[in-house]
């Protein structure tokens, strides 16, 4: 079905109803092997129904999905042995240990007994659980019972690790060493999939697709993504940026606008002129208005001004 | 004041939610009005102490029109019902350990010669005296019998030792007129393994039926819900793990919870009650095994179709009544309509109570007590299945 050997998770169309609402609404993506695909988008965008379907885990109301050759949903079953699913909220069991966790799932994905023992002692040295191996998984930290469920979800070597906010309530130092986990993984052949709310996350991506209200909005490496905002950003530099901010959206220029201490970050209509020629309209409306000390000049796209712009022109009825 | 009006604020507006969320949980509204509906009718029906209908057979050795016409009347008190006739003791020893006959009417060889005789004419009852509320009644019956054929004989006399028969009586045991003094028929029951009537001898062994009924169903009632409450069911069906895997491995660890609390009870039995164990434990195992699978499958039926914990428990709830009602625990068996005696049949309970009580009460061996164990195996059989099917390894 693929035409691309290397695309290991297409969905077509996918497409999930709960009743009158739409939670995933024909969504299509193709994830190549190896990759870290993210997939970006607010609370109730349908990350985690998208990631359920394409699991098999939920039905889908419409459209179909292929994961690692297998057909979704009717063949979910035989894919189960090669997926790893780290679930949104701690899956695991409270009253076990994190050894007999371990055990358990690997138990239940068919690791052979010989080199089962071999095996968890091995994964518990490598998700740094050495110092908790026989904590009952309810007294560990969110860090730990982070670490914990990844060692799980990959204890049978999965090709494909579907993460669902893996790191959401983690400190970013945990963050930080999680995702150079999910790097390793991915280095030695492992395809990752991983939802995320984190910006500074989904830039580190290979790729992203970005969710809204059950829709796919866009799609790409998180590179092109902001290169298509080139032109758009300007950063503009006051005195009482709460005040010039409320001046600032009175022009029809600016599409939205985000203070970061004392400067103002814009983002301008996608009609609107380039950020070196906005920048002097911008700074001439300001003092205009009695903000005599502003100043502006084009900034760099951040992937919050993608999602602010999709979500913008979209209403305006734009279309970049 | 205000402060009041701001907490009877809060407190009402807690109330309507509660009254929402129950409006829209239908199960529980099933239950609010099914439990005392189920109840009524099921106690209504089946709290019926007026013991009617007791199973009975009849060793008929005299096999004469006289014990024809007798047995006819033993029919007509309505206590007994007669269902077939055997030859011998050994046969009624197999019933009654069985639990299919509730008492065994004995007529001597030498009814009618004695009756002529004058020499009294001697009927035993053996009765199954493990449910003390079955044994009164039949001695109760079978008194009341004899004196009411002792005053038929001999309307005139009554009261006094010796009784003549009347005329029309004569007529009615064919009497002849060279039948002088004939001694009244005399009724004997016999209650067999549980003379002394104690109710908790009856009882425990009952009880171990229930109990395990009880805290088997309500194990595995919460297991799968739990799971799922718990968040774990994600995590778990996204594991190879097949269903019949799933189901299966809850049962099994309670299976040995069953033993050990089969043997409590019984344990305690003994020690507190003097409950004699005249079977074998072996007996007992064989019987409390397919029994107890049969309670936890059942109760991963209820898990697999109710949504939380408490609709588990209700629904567990909703089994355990009739099992405690129509099993023969409370009431005796034989003393429900038949209509709850059909309902008993399907619970795995009524068959673990035969065989409990004809092990534990009457030293009853496995062998006689084959198709409750059959009975209880077709129910586990049909319940895992059942669970399997309603456990989907989806969510919503």
């Amino acid at each position: 079905m693929n035409a691309d050997p290397e695309v290991v998770l297409e969905a077509r169309g996918l497409t999930r109803r709960f009743g009158t609402r739409v939670a995933v609404d024909h969504v299509d993506l193709a994830v190549r092997r190896g990759e870290v695909f993210g997939c970006l988008g607010p609370n109730g965008s349908g990350k985690s129904t998208l990631m359920r379907m394409l699991l098999g885990l939920l039905e889908p109301s419409g459209g179909d999905a292929s994961v690692l050759g297998y057909e979704i949903p009717t063949d979910a079953e035989k894919l189960r042995p090669h997926v790893g699913y780290m679930t949104q909220r701690f899956s695991l069991y409270e009253e076990l240990t994190v050894r007999e966790n371990l055990e358990f799932a690997a138990e239940v994905f068919g690791i052979p007994r010989s080199g089962l023992r071999d095996l968890i002692e091995a994964t518990i040295v490598d998700y740094g659980l050495v110092d908790h191996a026989d904590t009952r998984a309810e007294a560990l930290s969110g860090g730990y019972k982070q670490r914990l469920s990844l060692a799980a979800t990959t204890v049978h070597a999965p090709k494909l690790l579907v993460l669902d906010e893996p790191t959401a309530g983690v400190d970013p130092q945990s963050r930080r060493e999680f995702w150079e986990q999910l790097f390793e993984l991915a280095a030695a052949g492992t395809t990752l999939f991983v939802s995320t709310h984190y910006m500074d996350e989904a830039v580190r991506c290979h790729r992203l697709a970005i969710l809204r209200d059950g829709r796919r909005v866009a799609q790409g490496r998180p590179r092109d993504l902001l290169h298509a905002l080139a032109g758009r950003v300007i950063d503009v530099e006051t005195e009482r940026p709460e005040e010039a901010i409320a001046a600032l959206r009175q022009t029809p220029l600016v599409a939205s606008t985000t203070q970061i201490g004392d400067s103002v970050h814009v983002l301008l209509e996608a009609d609107a002129p380039d950020a070196a020629i906005a920048s002097e309209e911008l700074v001439r409306d300001l003092v205009r208005a009695g903000f005599r000390g502003a100043s502006a000049r084009p900034g760099g796209a951040q992937l919050e001004d993608v999602f602010v712009a999709l979500l913008h022109d979209e209403s305006a009825g734009g279309d970049s | 004041m205000g402060r009041f009006l701001a907490s009877l604020r809060r407190t009402l507006a807690m109330a309507r939610k509660e009254l929402r969320q129950l409006q829209r949980d239908r199960l529980t509204l099933g239950m609010i009005v099914g439990i005392p509906t189920l109840q009524l009718v099921l106690f209504g029906y089946a709290i019926n102490l007026d013991v009617r209908h007791v199973p009975t057979a009849v060793i008929d050795r005299a096999n004469s029109s006289l014990s024809r016409k007798l047995i006819g009347e033993f029919e007509e008190t309505q206590t007994f019902a007669i269902e077939q006739f055997i030859t011998s003791e050994a046969a009624a020893i197999r019933l009654l350990e069985g639990g299919r006959i509730g008492a065994v009417i004995v007529i001597p060889s030498d009814f009618d010669r004695r009756l002529y005789r004058g020499r009294g004419a001697l009927i035993s009852i053996m009765a199954d005296a493990s449910d003390p509320t079955v044994a009164s009644a039949v001695t109760l019956a079978g008194q009341g019998f004899a004196r009411a054929l002792a005053l038929r004989m001999q309307p005139a006399t009554a009261g006094r030792a010796a009784l003549r028969p009347a005329p029309d009586d004569h007529a009615r045991f064919g009497a002849t007129s060279d039948l002088v003094r004939p001694e009244p028929v005399q009724v004997e029951v016999l209650p067999f393994y549980n003379p002394e009537r104690r109710t908790p001898v009856f009882i425990v062994p009952g009880l171990v039926g229930v109990i395990l009924t009880m805290t088997m169903m309500l194990m595995t009632a919460l297991a799968v819900v739990r799971e799922r409450e718990r968040g774990t069911f994600e995590f778990l069906i996204a594991t190879p793990v097949r269903r019949s895997e799933v189901m299966v491995g809850k049962i099994l660890p309670y299976l040995v919870v069953g033993h050990i609390q089969v043997g409590l009870v019984l344990g305690l039995g003994v020690l507190l009650f003097d409950v004699p164990i005249r079977g074998s434990l072996l007996d007992l195992g064989v019987g409390a095994l397919p029994f107890l699978a049969s309670m936890l499958a059942m109760g991963l039926v209820i898990s697999a179709a109710s949504r939380n914990q408490f609709q588990a428990m209700q629904m567990s709830f909703f089994f355990f009544l009739p099992s405690m009602l129509l099993s023969g625990f409370m009431f005796p068996f034989e003393a429900m309509p038949v209509a709850a005696r059909w309902i008993g049949e399907l619970l795995p309970l009524t068959h673990f109570l035969r065989i409990v009580r004809g092990v534990v009460l009457k030293g009853a061996t496995i062998d006689v007590l084959w198709t409750d164990v059959v009975a209880i195996a077709v129910f586990f059989t049909v319940a895992l299945i059942v669970a399997t099917a309603t456990f989907r390894k989806r969510l919503a």
